[in-house]
């Protein structure tokens, strides 16, 4: 037994605290809290798990259970709003806890899975678990697993085999099955077989503006780029403008716009005529962000220009 | 007559917990997992038959373990050795290899001797089992 329990009378006493941070969990959850923005309740259940897990860490220590507990987890929520890099760090606490042992994350979609003819499914999905094994096996988009209006679409083998793994090799990976709220609810009604061994489904909020704001400014600020003041408002005005037009994928938006403020920022400073500071390397002006087409109504996922 | 062929072969053979380190320690550094099996046992056979492709990006020895199970299924009274590639640059070549798996019975070599012009000779070793053909030398 560990240093952190003593016997008195009889009884052990365990220090729940020590043995927290002696597993790094604290470090983990503080890093989730610092470098995701908002996703409140997100961290909150993520919270649970991990004092849930540790819970149970001991109490296979101390023999009062000997099951691995089921892991497996649903991530629902919008495109764009942190469900792949939360993967990654619930990786990370798997990991730190015991529960797995190797802590990688293997990130498909139905296509990594799925085979084009027959029999060559199950060779396909049986690979990819093989890299899984030992660590986090993320299925992106799961539904597109199961086509219900093709009977012979061979997504079924590839469920049937998940759910075998699923249920025989607990103590090698946990299965995180990722995708949009809706569609994901409809997928479990289809496939029972998988909402009966998911433990923790966790919904993943869109992100307010000003916490979108506040993503825009991090992301950039990773690159050594920043905000001049007035651009700053325009990137406000323009998140209240791009929320409202269709194809809106919440931090993934924020991103290909930031990228396309580089590039029209990288195109403004070849253009401009003599030496430039080198701070205007650094800096993301208001007209970078202001010549985007949802100023002028246009959806800024429409067509092949880029807006 | 016991082959001794790579890693650990004076060694009494592995149990299967003690391949599972050593396969673990092999993915630790980055090497990619082959396993590979032969009924022909002589040392210069450097050419035995692959199980599968090398397993890359494979991260836990349970894995590896679970594709030696089913070729030593497949592949009862076989050699069977487990090799390490290691493809950093200028390395580019196996970091170890050992046998896994040995048939029941081994009756090992026989040295035959060829006379040849002014009393010299020649020597060749040729294994027992290798008079019978492929796939019923172990069985």
């Amino acid at each position: 037994m560990s240093a952190t329990a003593e016997k008195t009378d009889g009884a052990t006493l365990i220090d729940l605290r020590a043995e927290f941070s002696a597993a790094g969990i604290e470090d983990f959850l503080a890093a989730l809290d610092r470098d995701l923005v908002g996703l409140k309740p997100v961290k909150a259940r993520i919270r649970e798990i991990a004092s849930l897990l540790l819970i149970e860490r001991v109490r296979q220590r101390l023999g009062f259970t000997t099951d691995t507990p089921t892991l497996h987890m649903s991530f629902t929520g919008n495109p764009g709003t942190g469900k792949t890099t939360v993967a990654l760090r619930m990786a990370g606490i798997l990991k730190a806890l015991g529960f797995i042992r190797q802590g990688q994350l293997i990130s498909v979609t139905r296509d990594d899975l799925v085979g084009q003819y027959i029999g060559h499914t199950a060779p396909k999905t049986k690979e990819i678990l093989k890299k899984a094994i030992g660590g986090v096996l993320f299925i992106d988009e799961a539904y597109y697993l199961y086509r219900p209006d093709n009977e012979r679409d061979y997504g079924q083998e590839a469920i049937e085999i998940l759910l075998q793994v699923m249920e025989n090799q607990r103590e090698d990976m946990v299965v995180i099955l990722a995708g949009y709220g809706d569609r994901m609810d409809k997928f479990f009604t289809m496939n029972p077989g998988f909402r009966s061994r998911i433990a923790h489904h966790i919904d993943f909020p869109d992100y307010d503006d000003g916490e979108l704001l506040s993503i825009s400014e991090t992301m950039p600020a990773r690159q050594n780029y920043c905000f001049a003041p007035p651009a700053r408002a325009a990137m406000q005005d323009y998140i209240a403008r791009r929320r409202a037009q269709p194809y809106f994928s919440n931090a993934r938006s924020i991103r290909n716009t930031l990228d396309r403020a580089r590039l029209r920022q990288a195109g403004r400073l070849i253009a401009h005529e003599g030496p430039v500071r080198s701070e205007m390397l650094m800096e993301i002006a208001p007209e970078d962000i202001l010549t985007s087409r949802v100023f002028k109504g246009v959806p800024d996922s429409a067509g092949p220009e880029h807006g | 007559m016991r082959v001794t062929q790579g890693c650990f072969s004076f060694l009494p053979d592995l149990t299967d917990d003690q391949i599972s380190k050593q396969v673990q320690y092999c993915l630790d550094n980055g090497w990619a997992v082959s396993l590979e099996y032969t009924d022909d046992p002589h040392p210069r056979n450097t050419y035995w038959d692959m199980w599968g492709h090398p397993m890359f990006d494979i991260r836990d020895a349970k894995a590896i373990m679970g594709e030696l199970a089913e070729c030593r299924r497949m592949h009862g009274e076989v050699y069977i050795r487990l090799c390490a590639f290691d493809s950093t640059h200028t390395w580019e070549s196996l970091r170890m290899s050992f046998i896994v798996q040995r048939p029941t019975n081994e009756p090992g070599f026989m040295l035959a001797r060829h006379e040849k012009g002014g009393r010299s000779i020649g020597y060749e070793t040729r294994a027992y089992v290798m008079e019978k053909p492929e796939g019923t030398r172990y069985s």
